[in-house]
């Protein structure tokens, strides 16, 4: 990666046009695309800002605080000459930044000469180890059916008002290396946490402070905090300068690294406000065509190398505007991570915590972090039926609406009933339920033990005479 | 070799405007700034060109020179492309790795084939044969089992003045020289082709053979040809990756050619890792040595992402030249579809539907149509198939790039969401799904199997799409209002689902399904459904055939009986004729 001090550059004094957040400057020679530049306004104040677009004699600038107080003939651009780079080290564990990489806790800058493109580069797929180490994060609809794999981006899809920033705060809590079922806990390998805010008010922030310093994590936390009145173009920014950390911690530092990125959202509606203003031709919902390559330039930053034993595992948290899943930023989010937990709102009015959707959750790496000699042989046909299950219920539900509970036939009744149990024995538990991989398939099979045997089709016939635990008789 | 025929003025992203456009062609490949990134001239407008640059241009400047090559953007072919994993420009990633480490950086160059390697040649034309392009001058073992048949440039042709003996050679070396009239030239087993230009073939035949894939939803209900082009549209998490690796897997085809085109680094990763150790039914092989991998992940430059479907399709042609058949998979044509918005917007063209340009739809036409089961220029038969994966934004197949990919392929294999998060996988709808190969590969079928496949799957059909009218009735006023005859379909429909489309591609037995073994599976299924009919006609309640221990068998059978257990079927049918009979005879009279 490359490694360089900041310079001084050129300075080019007054601008020829400003407009929202981006700056037309003109008379800048030869001018780098996608370098830093430091604008100056009239009282001498300076700001930071990015090259989006180079021409002869003039340089598209995007001012990440903003154009606020800017004027045409008393801003002065200095060009550095390279992309924005922050510094990176092991010490910036334990310590708030903002949005830019710059502390906001009082304390000194970090002691180093390692600085990074926030940019990143691409990893080489030659390159990548395939994860197969599983997280236990004690949370059974995570660890039972959309398990979590060192190395894999699995976000939280969610919405407004519902307890994203609990789970989150949990699975970060509770998050040690899986073992096979029934293995004595070992030490926990402990995370290093990275965690971005972007626009999100200051109470997030603040809860994820509280919840770090209570489980004794803050030592092993950095926070990098764009919030709600902060300047919405440094979002752009902001995930990208925690990843640029995540990255130095993981591959050069060898440390287990788990991103929390909230809220990506946001994250997108600056992008998209930007792209607006440039007046470029938007896809769908006003956001730019690029958001697919933009979101996957950050969430391809997560994996394990082949040179380093440290791992990136991200999580990014987004609130899907009007619950819907089909929003761009959901959407999009869904075709690069690998899965996606989804908070349902129905669950939640039940009083259910956490109230994750099960049926349009999915884990894509679980299948490959699970089963024989990981966690339990039968784990991934227990999987698949408990969710073959509760899909039937739904369509049961759905019946019952229409004709009535007592008219539903005998075997649909049982359905409705594994289906109530499992939303409240195995989807609930509590905000500190810490559940071991063998409890969670203990519950799932105690379930499943209330359909008759013949409706458990995707187990084999060996584990349904090992774990079947139901009066059923027949066959 | 190359000099400067330009001057930077513009730099947005991945699009360039230089200034100097009287030394380059369009379409030619050029070398941009000082680092040399490697672009390519998309226009050409007064003094000025377009460069699409296929590197990160972070750090570029303006007033920085372009350099010409003279050459349009070509793949290199030859002995060594198999078992390769190439970016979107056929730059090899382990190279790429070994020189820079576990990131990609710019201005990395090197060799697509290795210059050193030798290979031993075999000549298969002496001294004065008169050849034509695409003629077969040797041939050389490229694995151990696969020979690569070293094949005279398309547009060359002449008689042979001198041809290499048998030796070991490496791709540079000479190994024949042609005479045409007075001139002669020298042929090595390196190649270069143009990606954007299809290879010459002599003409297509008609495409009635199908491609198996051993996964039992394609093959038995919806079938592709070999030559033919399916596509297949999901939602995210659908499935569209795990069915093209496991065609990728298991397809009869010589070889593969799997394009990773805008989609994650662990898929290709998977693919790298699982695939050498995985083998080929048929050869007794790794996997990977019938494999050409084309890795242009989602966070690699976008303009190379729009050519990584190219460079994949001409090797794949290159092979079908050799008369070999060739799978080619692309994940996903949506991506690249992007690709192409995005390079379009920044030249501030005008956008047809959602941004896109409005030649994308002849973008997609010319891919797919490069797609066919032809006569090869020297007298063999060779074929490229595609399945094109389509990732339509929400999963609304109604989005520009699935409309217009449904114009240009016979074989659509859409998938569901409510299956999908049913865990009904392949998650592939069969009521919105269709192959017009129907017709044409049922010859081949009977023949294979002496029987009568299209009157199976199509009973089979028949029967699940009364189960969609059923359905509706049956959400209504439940099941009981409905008479024993219907109930019996939907018995029957349930094993169909379960028992034949459901099939996991991570289980070892149930993962490639032979055809011997899909038509026995499809041939029970309607049996038990006839036999069963047959007795609630005679006024038996329906619950007595669902409680029938051979349900489960059945439906379990995908996964208990392996292809080489055939035999176990018969067992199965004799349950089915024990269990049946006995119910039978109860309720005659
Ligand atoms: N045939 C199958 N057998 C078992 N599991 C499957 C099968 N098909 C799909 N799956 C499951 O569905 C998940 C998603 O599939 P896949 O990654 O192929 O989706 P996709 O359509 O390619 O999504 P995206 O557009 O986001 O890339 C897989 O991780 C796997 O768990
Ligand atoms: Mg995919």
């Amino acid at each position: 990666m490359s490694e360089v001090t900041v310079q001084g550059g050129q300075e080019v004094v007054g601008v020829g046009r400003i407009e929202g957040p981006i700056l037309v400057v003109e008379g800048g020679t030869n001018v780098r695309y996608d370098e830093v530049v430091e604008i100056q306004d009239s009282r001498g104040q300076i700001r930071r800002g990015r090259v989006l677009e180079v021409g002869e004699g003039f340089a598209v600038v995007q001012a990440f605080a903003g154009s606020t107080g800017l004027s045409i003939d008393g801003t002065r651009i200095r060009f550095l000459g390279s992309a924005l780079h922050i510094p990176v080290a092991e010490e910036m564990l334990g310590r708030i930044f903002d949005g830019l990489g710059t502390p906001i806790d009082g304390g000194p800058e970090p002691l180093t000469d390692t600085y990074r493109d926030v940019n990143g580069q691409p990893i080489n797929p030659t390159a990548r180890i395939y994860p197969r180490d599983y997280i236990q994060t004690g949370i059974s609809t995570i660890d039972g059916v959309n398990t979590l794999l060192r190395g894999q981006k699995l976000p939280l899809f969610s919405g407004a008002g519902l307890p994203h920033d609990q789970l989150a705060a949990q699975i970060v809590r509770q998050a040690t290396l899986g073992k096979v079922a029934g293995a004595p806990p070992s030490e926990s390998e402990e995370f290093a946490i990275v965690f971005a805010a972007m626009g999100v008010k200051n109470d997030v922030a603040d809860y994820f402070r509280r919840s770090f310093t209570e489980s004794g994590a803050l030592t092993r936390v950095a926070m990098f905090l764009n919030l709600a009145d902060d300047p919405p173009v440094e979002r752009i920014v902001t995930p990208r300068a925690a990843l640029t950390l995540a990255e130095y911690l993981a591959y050069d530092l060898e440390k287990h690294v788990l991103v929390v990125l909230t809220d990506m959202t946001n994250y997108g509606e600056a992008l998209r406000q930007i792209s607006n203003v440039r007046g470029e031709v938007p896809s769908r919902k006003g956001y730019p065509g690029y958001l697919y390559s933009d979101l996957a330039s950050m969430y391809e930053r997560t994996g394990r190398i082949r040179t380093s034993k440290g791992s990136i595992t991200q999580i990014p948290i987004l609130t899907m505007p009007n619950d819907d899943i089909t929003h761009p930023m959901p959407d999009l989010t869904g075709y690069i991570t690998e899965g996606q937990i989804v908070l349902g709102r129905e669950l939640y009015f039940a009083g259910v915590y956490p109230p994750v959707a099960v049926l349009p959750s999915l884990s894509r790496l679980m299948k490959d972090g699970i089963g024989k000699n990981r966690t339990r042989d039968d784990h991934p046909r227990w999987g698949a039926q408990l969710y073959a299950a509760y899909a039937r219920t739904q369509d049961v539900r759905a019946l019952a609406s229409v004709i009535g509970e007592e008219e539903l036939s005998e075997v649909d009744q049982k359905y409705l009933k594994f289906g109530r149990a499992f939303e409240r024995e195995f989807v609930n538990q509590s905000f500190t339920e810490n559940r071991t991989i063998e409890r969670t398939l203990e519950i799932g099979w105690k379930l499943l033990s209330i359909l008759p045997k013949k409706e458990l089709t995707r187990v084999t016939l060996d584990e349904i005479a090992q774990y079947y635990r139901g009066d059923d008789a027949a066959n | 070799m190359s000099e400067q025929v330009g001057t930077i003025t513009w730099i947005s992203g991945p699009v360039v405007r230089a200034r100097g456009s009287r030394h380059v062609g369009m379409l030619e490949l050029v070398e941009v700034g000082d680092e040399r990134l490697v672009g390519e001239v998309i226009g050409l407008k007064g003094d000025q060109m377009t460069v699409q640059v296929y590197e990160e241009t972070s750090g570029m400047q303006t007033g920085a020179p372009i350099y010409g090559t003279g050459l349009p953007l070509s793949v290199e072919l030859g002995p060594g492309l198999i078992q390769s994993i190439y970016d979107g420009v056929q730059r090899p990633l382990p190279l790429i790795e070994e020189a820079v480490g576990s990131f990609i950086t710019r201005g990395a160059r090197f060799d697509s084939i290795n210059r050193e390697k030798k290979w031993k040649f075999t000549p298969k034309v002496k001294v004065g044969d008169e050849v034509k392009g695409g003629a077969v001058l040797g041939v050389v073992m490229e694995t151990d089992t696969f020979e690569h048949r070293i094949m005279l440039n398309p547009d060359d042709s002449g008689s042979i003045s001198w041809i290499a003996p048998v030796g070991e050679y490496t791709v540079d070396e000479p190994i024949a020289k042609i005479k045409t009239g007075k001139e002669e030239k020298t042929a090595t087993m390196l190649q270069r082709w143009p990606v954007r230009r299809a290879r010459p073939f002599v003409s297509r035949r008609g495409a009635n053979i199908p491609l198996i894939t051993g996964q039992r939803i394609l093959d038995t209900f919806f079938p592709v040809a070999k030559g033919g082009a399916a596509g297949i549209p999901g939602p995210f998490g659908s499935g569209k990756t795990v069915t093209q690796h496991s065609i990728a897997k298991w397809a009869d085809a010589e070889v593969i050619v799997y394009i990773g085109c805008g989609e994650r680094g662990n898929e290709m990763t998977e693919v790298l890792q699982e695939f050498p150790h995985l083998i080929d039914p048929r050869t007794g092989n790794p996997l990977m040595e019938r494999t050409v991998l084309i890795a242009n992940t989602s966070n690699m430059p976008v303009a190379a992402r729009e050519a990584s479907i190219y460079t994949g399709i001409t090797i794949a042609e290159y092979y079908r030249d050799m008369g070999y058949h060739v799978a080619l998979m692309a994940d996903s044509t949506s991506r690249w579809a992007e690709a192409l918005r995005e390079v379009s917007g920044r030249l501030e063209e005008m956008p047809a539907e959602e941004g896109y340009p409005a030649y994308l739809a002849g973008r997609l036409a010319e891919f797919y149509e490069r797609a066919g089961y032809v006569d090869t220029l020297n007298g063999a038969q060779g074929s490229v198939s595609i399945v094109g994966a389509v990732s339509p934004p929400g999963g609304d197949f109604s989005e520009p790039v699935t409309q217009h990919t449904k114009r240009f392929i016979r074989c659509f294999w859409a998938l569901d969401k409510s299956l999908a998060s049913a865990r009904h996988f392949p998650a592939i709808n069969w009521l919105d799904s269709y192959s017009e190969y129907l017709e044409d590969v049922g010859a081949w079928w009977r023949e294979k199997t002496g029987k009568d496949w299209l009157a199976m799957r199509n009973r089979a059909m028949e029967l699940l799409s009364d189960e969609a009218r059923l359905s509706q009735i049956v959400k209504l006023v439940g099941p009981d209002a409905l008479p024993y005859t219907e109930r019996m379909v939907l018995e029957t429909t349930r094993l169909i689902r379960e028992g034949i489309l459901q099939q996991n591609a991570t289980e070892a037995v149930d993962a490639y399904s032979s055809v011997e073994k899909q038509i026995r599976l499809l041939e029970l299924v309607l049996y038990f459904h006839e036999r069963g009919m047959a007795i609630v006609k005679r006024g038996a309640p329906i619950n007595l055939i669902h409680d029938l221990p051979v349900v489960d068998t059945i439906i379990r059978a995908k996964s208990s009986v392996t292809n080489e257990e055939m035999h176990k079927f018969d067992d199965i049918q004799k349950q089915i004729d024990q269990q049946m009979g006995q119910l039978d005879a109860e309720y005659r009279s």
